[in-house]
């Protein structure tokens, strides 16, 4: 059969109707990308929003209520129609089947129903802004019994989140089961690359934790509808258990937002490294003890609502043990990059940006993890540093590092590395200069999502502001740079630019219809290097 | 181009262990969204032992009984019908599926005039009888009907589910060598069962 | 490129379902032991109802998933799904527990 990229074929649907009805993983990954960047950048635009109202004590731009409706909403936003779907969505679609060998994930409808679950999802969020009370203002945790007494829209809002939750699971069934049953003949779960890995840990923690987030969203839309009276403290219900039942679903979804992250770094290092990985079943299981000790940390979210000491305890130490698995992997890339002959291109600059930040954001974690610590600083700036560290420092950063990794292979173009440089730089250092001042306010006593404060905190957040402009700056250097990029007339066709190893680099660019001709055959390991075909672009 | 043929149908792939596994997960989320509320029923029974005793009393123990054997029955039905199947007994492997269909549907009989007793009677959320009772037997009463008409809503879906199942057999859709679906909406309606072995002796055998 | 059916070990093929004697048995089974669990309840058996209960509760369960379901017969990567899944479902509840036990001491 002719070669025929999967961006030219021509289908039964001609237009846009041949992308959002096309069962193709790497168009609908191309859907989800579009998709999620969009977003990212609404919700980007309300947190320049809420730095700007920042700027000064009291009213800046926006009146309180506003500023509830926009911190909710940015939140929303940004994790559950950016972070969570994030990376599996986009580059799982795209790669997964690629990887493995195979023509398409196992339910290639299934696939496309996520996304429209996932579109749906969206445009209830939107909906919810403008009927019924009006823009959510809860925060995006929904907590009772406020959730249960504000005028604002939750129920349409909280079954929003529920649609959404379910296009994650699905997407997590489908990738369970193509790992389990679409590897191509040699492809044994030992060969398998290190991003296959993270996004199998994932999809467990999005088929097993999402549906007590939802069977959680669905009481509240009850709790509001019919007053049945399960967390209503009015009615005899518990508030408690409301937050234990959303954190059993919302701490493994930090994992969720984080492992293909790492594994994405797993896949970019010994690339250019130009070297196998070091400890690989290590960084494998890793990956599955994290998935697995997440589920048992959520009780580090509580530590100040009045639980239980014991339970305080036990959760503060469980959650010291998700530090050993994360030192493991930190420890083998490093390790996989010493005595490497180290090519610094853009994707790899990204990795180090996110090692050190990601690391930055890990400790800070430890530090809240510990009981008495946490007792001071939470719920205050501090944990709003640490956990922009950890998300947007994670996955993030690693969305823009594994786009600008994989952008030549997905789209047969190229986009300018200087600029992707810059731009990364600029992130970086606006980054820092948003979220460092947070830590310090927050040790200071800064409460988070307070509308007004006292002007000693003023110089905090004047740094912080400004930090929010140059790391604006930073992402849409390396947006327009990608676009420009994309819409060049320049292609680019060397289907292994980087020298990578894995089967996505041994099919052409961009790759075609059903992946492959011929079914492949795998006899080495994902990063074995005798058998490379030398980039010529090196230098 | 021979690439305009073979778009759509683009490979005609089967696997009956995937796609069982692929239900199987699903209901795995089944079973942890129903989890979420166990959880929940757990630490409120914890809290209320002696007010979930008395409002357990109210619910009828024979109504449940019958639901549990109706239950067990149409599962055994639906277990029989593939075996039914594999042997080449078509109709008769309707006809057991149509079994299913009445036992299920028996059920959701009961559990209509087991419902509008009590509301009926003014207990449901917001209703009249609430204001009189205890804070454990409100919560009771919210776990009650929401966890079982969340069930129910589950036996409606299985039965719409085995309904396709029929048609899909007559018209042959489904065979002897070839009815992982019919496994499938087998597995959904097994589960619907282990749902309801668990409520039943929950909310109904409290003493 | 390959267009032909392909099936991967068919799991009719593969396992041969027991006949209509087994499954009747295992139903008679299942009536018996909701008869045992209607009756128990009749007794004041203390704080072992809850117990009881549950544990008939589950040797019901683990009849229509080993028969109904048949996970006896199929691939074991059947049973360690299951296997986790419960797991990670008891531990939420263990965890849940260690708050409520202590924010609500047994009288």
């Amino acid at each position: 059969m002719d070669y025929v990229s999967y961006l030219d074929y021509k289908g039964k649907h001609k237009g846009l109707l041949g992308w959002i009805l096309s069962t193709d993983h790497k168009r609908i990954a191309i859907l989800y990308l579009v998709s999620l960047v969009s977003f990212f950048l609404i919700a980007m635009t309300i947190g320049v929003l809420m730095r700007l109202e920042m700027l000064t004590p009291g009213k800046t731009i926006v009146d309180p209520q506003t500023y509830n409706a926009l911190f909710t909403l940015h939140g929303v936003i940004m994790i559950f129609l950016f972070i969570i779907p994030g990376i599996p969505v986009v580059f799982g679609n795209f790669f997964l089947p690629i990887m493995l060998g195979a023509k398409d994930v196992a339910f290639p409808r299934l696939n496309l129903l996520s996304w429209y679950l996932y579109i749906g999802g969206a445009f209830l969020v939107v909906i919810s802004l403008f009927v019924g009370g009006g823009p959510i203002d809860t925060g995006w945790t929904f907590y009772v019994p406020y959730s249960l007494r504000t005028q604002s829209n939750v129920t349409l809002a909280v079954f929003a989140a529920f649609v959404i939750g379910f296009s994650s699971i699905l997407t997590g069934l489908n990738f369970i089961v193509t790992i389990h049953r679409m590897r191509c003949p040699g492809m044994t779960w030992f060969k398998m690359p290190l991003f296959v890995w993270g996004l199998y840990s994932t999809s467990w923690i999005q088929l097993l934790a999402t549906p007590v987030l939802g069977i959680t969203l669905i009481l509240i839309m009850l709790e509001r509808t019919f007053g049945i009276g399960i967390f209503d403290p009015a009615l005899g219900g518990d508030p408690l258990l409301y937050q234990h039942l959303f954190w059993i679903y919302s701490h493994p979804a930090v994992y969720i937002m984080v492992l293909p992250a790492m594994g994405l770094v797993s896949e970019i290092i010994p690339t250019f490294s130009k070297k196998d990985i070091f400890g690989y079943g290590p960084i494998a299981m890793s990956s599955l003890a994290i998935a697995f000790i997440g589920y048992l940390v959520w009780g580090h979210h509580m530590f100040s609502t009045g639980i239980s000491d014991t339970s305080r305890a036990i959760f503060s130490f469980l959650t010291f043990i998700v530090a050993i698995p994360s030192g493991v992997k930190i420890f083998n890339w490093v390790a996989t990059m010493y005595k490497g002959s180290i090519e610094t291109r853009a994707p790899f600059m990204f990795v180090v940006a996110f090692i050190v930040i990601f690391s930055i954001g890990g400790l800070t974690g430890l530090v809240l993890g510990s009981l008495n610590t946490d007792i001071h600083l939470t719920d205050t700036y501090f944990v709003v540093a640490h956990f922009h560290y950890v998300m947007f420092g994670g996955m993030g950063l690693l969305f823009f590092g594994g786009l600008h990794y994989w952008f030549p292979k997905m789209f047969g173009k190229m986009y300018n590395e200087r600029a992707a440089k810059w731009g990364l730089l600029l992130f970086v250092i606006g980054f820092n200069t948003l979220y460092f001042p947070m830590f310090i306010m927050g040790y200071l006593g800064m409460p988070r999502r307070y509308y007004d404060y006292l002007p000693e905190y003023q110089i905090y957040h004047v740094i912080s502001t400004v930090g929010s402009w140059i790391l604006v700056t930073g992402i849409l250097i390396l947006v327009i740079n990608l676009i420009k990029g994309l819409l060049s007339k320049e292609k680019y066709l060397d289907p292994n630019p980087w020298g990578g190893t894995t089967l996505e680099w041994k099919v052409p660019t961009p790759p075609e219809l059903e992946n492959f001709q011929e079914i492949p055959t795998v006899e080495h390991g994902p990063y074995y290097r005798d058998n490379l075909i030398k980039p010529e672009n090196s230098h | 181009m021979n690439n305009e043929a073979t778009i759509g149908h683009a490979h005609v792939h089967r696997d009956d262990v995937g796609s069982k596994m692929g239900m199987w997960l699903f209901l795995f989320t089944e079973l942890l969204l129903f989890g979420g509320m166990f959880i929940l029923y757990a630490s409120y029974r914890f809290m209320y032992p002696e007010n979930f005793k008395v409002a357990a009393m109210h619910l009828d123990t024979l109504i449940g009984s019958v639901n549990t054997i109706l239950l067990l029955t149409s599962s055994l039905t639906v277990a029989l019908s593939i075996v039914a199947l594999q042997r080449k007994q078509k109709m008769f492997s309707v006809f057991l599926l149509m079994f299913t269909v009445a036992a299920g549907g028996a059920f959701l009989v009961n559990k209509f005039f087991e419902w509008s007793t009590k509301i009926g009677h003014g207990i449901y959320p917001k209703g009249p009888e609430m204001a009189n009772l205890s804070d454990g037997e409100v919560v009771f009463y919210g776990l009650y009907y929401v966890m079982t008409g969340l069930h129910a809503l589950h036996v409606i879906v299985g039965l719409i589910f085995i309904g396709f199942m029929i048609v899909f057999i007559l018209k042959g859709k489904q065979t002897f060598d070839n009815h992982q679906k019919l496994e499938n909406a087998g597995l959904y309606w097994h589960l619907v069962d282990i749902i309801w072995i668990f409520l039943f002796p929950l909310f109904y055998l409290i003493h | 490129m390959s267009e032909n059916t392909h099936i991967q070990e068919s799991s009719a093929a593969e396992l041969q379902h027991p006949g209509y004697g087994l499954y009747i048995l295992v139903w008679a089974g299942l009536v018996g032991l909701t008869t045992i669990t209607v009756a128990l309840a009749g007794f004041n058996l203390a704080g072992l109802t809850v117990v009881t209960a549950l544990a008939i509760a589950i040797v019901k369960s683990l009849l229509v998933t080993n028969y109904f379901m048949h996970v006896r017969t199929d691939s074991p990567i059947f049973k360690v799904f299951i296997f986790v899944c419960i797991a990670i479902f008891l531990t939420m509840i263990v965890l849940t527990f260690f708050d409520l036990t202590y924010r609500f001491p047994l009288k």
